[in-house]
């Protein structure tokens, strides 16, 4: 099919304003009488508060100060269980745990007022360590510390350990990752006869509408969030906006003016989620001819203090845990589990970067036991169309992932490589290795998560021919605005510019869900490409001001033939996987310890790709996460404290540290996203990790089995090699 | 300390600001010039989102006190393009340099500096001279377009 806007590279909607800086950020507005807030939070991991003290030289006076008491409804941030207070009363479960709230006209005094208030606590022993979660001596939570526990069991697995060739088991690793988002987090809230009214950075302003509901006790009606110009969210701002919405509203509520509370970089690196730190265990049974007979796989992740969303990320990396491979007896088990840490909350991909990077690695450790090539391996138990997924999810795609990653490797020259750089390495300290992954990341929603959202858009003709999309999908860089209003022209048959994207207030769109998932474009895409359809339908010439205002209200429909069975955790669990082989080249430096990427491919297929531009970006970008991910980033923990909590010890990469990043689309439309596209958002953060540690592995011959690799740890392991 | 007048000539104009010297040139420009453009990402001279160009230099304004800046010329985002798009936003625009956009003016105005020193930068020339200014969306990628874009275009 041949589109007029779709496919090509329109100017991003709100690019005018983001390189002349007028686009308007949370930090950016000022209401008259303003005040600001700032948090005063536990510096102890577990225990209770005994006391609290307003010392100093301080006009307390002059402050508003808020604890729980002043909550006028359900002390918790409402979201899946109700564990979480939005400030302590009696008890703090982690450090940097929220019981108290200051405001004041003055930022600078406001700061010497939180440094002089003092808390003393009776310590409760605490828990750090997943192990010592699991073990439970210490229960912090519940009855065992589990937040979660799935189970995925397919064919027989106990009884192919007997008919294997080889087994071959394996321990992986990943740490805490900061989303850093360069724009911390940031709320205005004002309270009036209206209701409360919020504005800030976030992903899902219905999920802060309905958090503050129950903190306050309010219909739907007298609760208005509106988003301002987000900067970076990458997850980060899916979950914690309802805790700092909450905590400005309640300043606003009692000091009856605008309250805005903007977290500095070290609070927001403190206080607010990560990755969860994660740890897989894989035994594989494999025949003699390198074909997968049984995988038994134990996942378990570090939800910090509170359950939030860690339910949730463990079930997307318990179902992406086995990969885009045919394997008939499967058995998952995985855990989430709690530690006295600040909740780790929802970070792109979302579980999947964890289980895939401990999957890749396995699969490497696979081949080098069976004796074959990394991609023979892999290219004998690659899905098929037919195959079935752990979950049993039929693939239904007309895909082909052996060429796809032959194609990948071809375009980087792996198999020239892996011949050259042994001859090579040996005259050099310098050892290049090349390394890859192959992977896929199902878009949408879980199983019925899309059933249950019912998400909605609308779609409003206006005067001279302008139509408006209106949904909650939120722009944090990624290109919302943009290509909604593509597909919606698109369908109605006008031009890019006569099509307007409302900016999501909750006063004025519907719910279309949360912005996550990479469910945007796939899934609430769709939702306005149908009522496009609808609206044309009923408008059959252009002239829409003739016919007088006109608006279209459309729902989601579950495609049909879906089927997911949340009790035994079987089905589709999908709407659509997008399928790629990312390859990378590093150079490791043995005396230095230092790895650079020198060259990486990646190569996807997306389903229709709806913006060339904007779409080659959402993948440089979730590579360059990944590849912080694997050698740069790292979350140096102190009794559940971050202690790098800055970006001068917390090292994202710069435009030096970034290869050349060479991006690929394969395009099979696929028939339920909108024009044909699948989910982009997350995919590209599930390779670079693996195939970057893998070509670490093919430099020097050293397994690491956890993620981030730093300079010490490769020096530590050539050092530990020479004394052997 | 007590406040004093600082005088600055921010964007061509002259500004007298009543404020402690000691207070960081970035909050005297978004607070009280309310020239909002220049972004807080770290404010420990990281992150690069504060760039401005002082006397032609690039600086981070969250590390610059305002008393130091006595006198300077200063350029900030708001600066730039004043009659129509500067080369270097309509590049950043067109090859999809600015994702969310929070690290966008800073990035450009790094980028006016980098072509004032390099009018036809190599790419690692582009890679050092932007290693200063992080940004979390793009990769640096279609960054490095838009600046290899800017220069072809000319001042």
């Amino acid at each position: 099919m041949e589109y007029r806007l779709v496919g090509t590279a329109v100017p991003r909607k709100e690019a005018g304003r983001k390189v002349s800086g007028t686009a308007e950020y949370v930090d950016d507005v000022r209401l008259p009488e303003m005040l600001h807030g700032v948090t005063v939070r536990s510096t102890i991991p577990r225990g209770h508060i005994r006391k609290i003290s307003f010392d100093g030289a301080i006009p307390w006076h002059e402050f508003v100060i808020v604890d729980a008491r002043d909550i006028p409804g359900k002390n918790v941030v409402s979201l899946i269980y109700d564990d979480q207070p939005y400030l302590a009363a009696e008890r703090v479960n982690h450090p940097q745990e929220p019981i108290l709230l200051l405001a004041h006209a003055d930022k600078h005094l406001l700061e010497r007022a939180r440094q002089n208030v003092h808390i003393e606590y009776e310590p409760l022993p605490a828990v750090f360590h997943l192990e010592e979660a699991l073990a439970a001596e210490t229960v912090i939570w519940g009855e065992d510390n589990v937040f979660k526990r799935y189970t995925i069991e397919k064919g027989e697995v106990d009884a192919m350990w007997s008919e294997a060739a080889f087994i071959v088991e394996g321990e992986y690793s990943t740490g805490a990752q900061e989303q850093l988002y360069i724009e911390p987090n940031g709320m205005i809230a004002t309270f009036g006869a209206e209701g409360v009214t919020i504005r800030g950075s976030m992903q899902c302003p219905f999920y802060v509408q309905k958090a503050l509901m129950a903190l306050f006790g309010l219909p739907a009606e007298k609760v208005r969030v509106i988003q301002q110009e987000t900067g970076g969210a990458f997850g980060g701002k899916e979950e914690y906006p309802s805790m700092l919405a909450g905590h400005a509203a309640l300043l606003a509520l009692k000091s009856g003016k605008p309250v805005k509370m903007v977290y500095d970089r070290e609070e927001d690196m403190a206080a607010t989620t990560k990755r969860h730190p994660s740890k897989t265990r894989h035994r594989t049974a494999v025949t003699s001819d390198g074909r997968l007979l049984a995988m038994e796989v134990e996942f378990s992740i570090d939800g910090g203090a509170y359950a939030t969303l860690s339910g949730v990320v463990l079930s997307r990396g318990t179902i992406h845990s086995c990969g885009p491979y045919r394997c008939d007896n499967v058995r998952v088990r995985s855990v989430a589990v709690a530690t006295n840490a600040p909740p780790h909350g929802a970070f792109r991909g979302f579980g999947a970067p964890q289980s895939l990077f401990a999957l890749e690695r396995h699969m490497d450790k696979i081949a080098r036991t069976v004796g074959l090539e990394p991609d023979e391996f892999r290219a004998r138990n690659l899905l098929r169309t037919g195959d079935s997924t752990a979950t049993g999810q039929v693939i239904k795609d007309p895909i082909d992932l052996v060429r796809l990653q032959s194609r990948a490797l071809d375009s980087i020259g792996y198999h020239e490589k892996r011949r050259r750089f042994p001859v090579e390495n040996a005259r050099s300290r310098r050892k290049k290795g090349i390394g890859f992954a192959t992977f896929f990341h199902g878009a949408g929603f879980t199983g019925s998560g899309e059933r249950f959202l019912q998400s909605v858009v609308t779609l409003e003709a206006r005067a001279a021919n302008r139509v408006r999309v209106l949904t909650s999908m939120t722009e944090m860089g990624q290109g919302t605005n943009t290509v909604l209003a593509q597909i919606a022209g698109e369908a109605l048959g006008l031009c890019y510019e006569q099509v307007e994207v409302t900016n999501p207030d909750t006063a004025e769109v519907p719910n279309s869900g949360p912005t996550v998932a990479s469910r945007t474009a796939m899934v609430v895409g769709k939702l306005v490409e149908n009522a496009a359809r609808e609206m044309k339908a009923k408008l059959p010439s252009h002239d829409f001001a003739a016919l007088g205002p006109l608006r279209v209200t459309v729902q989601y429909k579950e495609p049909p033939g879906i089927f997911w069975d949340d009790a035994l955790y079987r089905g589709e669990a999908y709407g659509a996987f997008s399928y790629a082989t990312y390859a990378a080249e590093v150079t490791v430096d043995t005396l230095t310890g230092e790895v650079e990427v020198n060259d990486f491919v990646a190569l996807q297929e997306v389903g229709r790709v709806l913006h060339p531009v904007l779409a080659t970006g959402q993948i440089e970008g979730g590579v360059a996460q990944g590849i912080g991910m694997a050698l740069y980033e790292k979350v140096v923990w102190r009794d559940g404290v971050m202690v790098n909590n800055q970006m001068t010890n917390y090292v994202m990469p710069t435009s030096a540290d970034i290869p050349n990043i060479r991006v690929y689309f394969e395009e099979i439309p696929y028939e339920h996203g909108a024009m044909g596209a699948k989910g982009i958002g997350e995919l590209p953060m599930d390779g670079p990790v693996p195939a970057v540690l893998n070509a670490i592995e093919n430099a020097i011959g050293i397994d690491f089995d956890h993620a981030p690799v730093l300079p010490e740890d490769v020096l530590a392991k050539l050092a530990k090699r020479r004394v052997a | 300390m007590p406040k004093r007048t600082v005088s600055l000539v921010v964007n061509g104009r002259p500004q007298h600001v009543e404020t402690h010297p000691m207070s960081r040139l970035l909050d005297v420009l978004r607070e009280d010039l309310s020239l909002t453009g220049t972004k807080e990402g770290c404010g420990e001279g990281e992150c690069g989102a504060c760039s401005v160009l002082l006397n032609g230099q690039l600086v981070n304004s969250c590390l610059v006190p305002v008393g130091q800046a006595e006198g300077a010329r200063i350029c900030t985002i708001e600066g730039v393009g004043q009659h129509g798009l500067h080369p270097v936003q309509a590049a950043f625009i067109s090859e999809g340099g600015a994702q969310c956009g929070i690290c966008t003016p800073g990035m450009i105005m790094a980028t006016i500096d980098l072509l004032a020193r390099y009018p036809e930068p190599a790419l690692e020339q582009i890679r050092e001279g932007l290693a200063g200014n992080l940004c979390r969306c793009t990769g640096y990628m279609r960054i490095f377009s838009a600046v290899q874009k800017a220069a072809q275009a000319g001042p």
